[in-house]
């Protein structure tokens, strides 16, 4: 099984790196960008585990290390590699 | 005064820390090796010096937050152990969570290494007792994940609570939007915990407390720490 995590900034975290890049969008000519939030993805590759268990176990690693929940939220999917 | 300075994988700051504490302040100090786990209780002090440790990966301080020195540093501290870290110290510290808050990249996206200007905010802690209320210390920084960052009503609770020990501010003392160096919410250089035993910050007093160099301001919170005991 594989967990696709996704690290972004929380509503409100002022993000220079998503700030740039929307800056650079707006003067590309792409004026229908309105906001940009650059984060992390990550790719955790798991053994045998049932879906529940890996739900359980992959949140947990997002708040343990993953993510660093005072200034980030995180999501994730987890996809069967059989 | 027994200190202890914490070797992690890309500390480069540990050997500036020492040679202060050991050579010019004359202090006993030992060094501490990340990948044990000891009984802290003979020490006074537990500095955890700047650096890149493990490379920053992830975020800075969120792997060697879980290293088996802290360990034996976390109990140390939440028994009333003094710990200072500095730089990524102050990093690892938020990441363990002794400290509140978390450490961001600069607002200017970029690396900043310069002589700022920071304005002592408390003197009732073991790590500025020595310094003069409200007075102007020179200190360097060099860092690139240093905006310190704390939602609003939190930064009003640790203000109350004397938690906020050092802000950037120009030359005078002044607190203003260009003498802060990052982005750092109210303009924070420095913090402690609600107990005054931990305390992180991201100006180096130990690159500026060799009398060899002209500048020892540094040297203002090294003494406290000894005044303390």
């Amino acid at each position: 099984m594989l967990a696709q995590i996704h690290v972004t900034f929380k509503e409100g975290v002022l993000d220079p790196q998503g700030k740039t890049v929307h800056h650079a969008l707006n003067d590309l000519g792409y004026d229908e960008v309105l906001d940009v939030n650059v984060g992390k993805y990550l790719e955790v590759k798991l053994d045998s585990v049932s879906e529940e268990e890996a739900e359980i176990r992959v949140r947990e690693m997002c708040e343990r290390l993953l993510a660093n929940t005072v200034i980030e939220s995180f999501r994730f999917k987890l996809v069967s590699t059989e | 005064m027994k200190c202890g300075i914490v070797v992690f994988p890309g500390s480069n700051c540990d050997h500036d820390c020492y040679h202060i504490l050991k050579n010019i302040l004359k202090q006993d100090t030992h060094w501490l090796w990340h990948k044990d786990s000891i009984d802290l209780s003979s020490f006074d002090l537990v500095v955890l010096p700047g650096g890149f440790s493990y490379g920053d990966y992830l975020r800075a301080g969120a792997i060697s937050r879980f290293s088996p020195i802290m360990n034996s540093v976390i109990p140390f501290a939440e028994k009333g152990g003094k710990v200072l870290g500095i730089c990524n110290g102050f990093q690892i510290l938020l990441e363990s969570g002794l400290l509140p808050g978390a450490l961001m990249q600069n607002h200017t996206r970029k690396f900043i290494c310069k002589n700022v200007y920071v304005r002592v905010e408390s003197t009732n802690t073991p790590f500025t007792q020595e310094c003069q209320d409200k007075s102007v210390l020179d200190i360097p920084i060099a860092h690139h994940q240093g905006s310190y960052y704390i939602d609003h009503h939190s930064l009003i609770d640790m203000e109350e609570k004397g938690q906020i020990l050092f802000r950037y501010c120009d030359s005078k003392g002044n607190i203003t939007d260009s003498s802060n160096p990052n982005g750092s919410v109210g303009s924070v250089a420095g913090v402690c915990n609600e107990q005054k035993n931990v305390m992180g910050m991201m100006p180096h007093p130990e690159r500026c407390s060799d009398p060899l160099w002209p500048n020892i301001d540094g040297q203002s919170i090294f003494n406290s720490l000894i005044a303390q005991g």
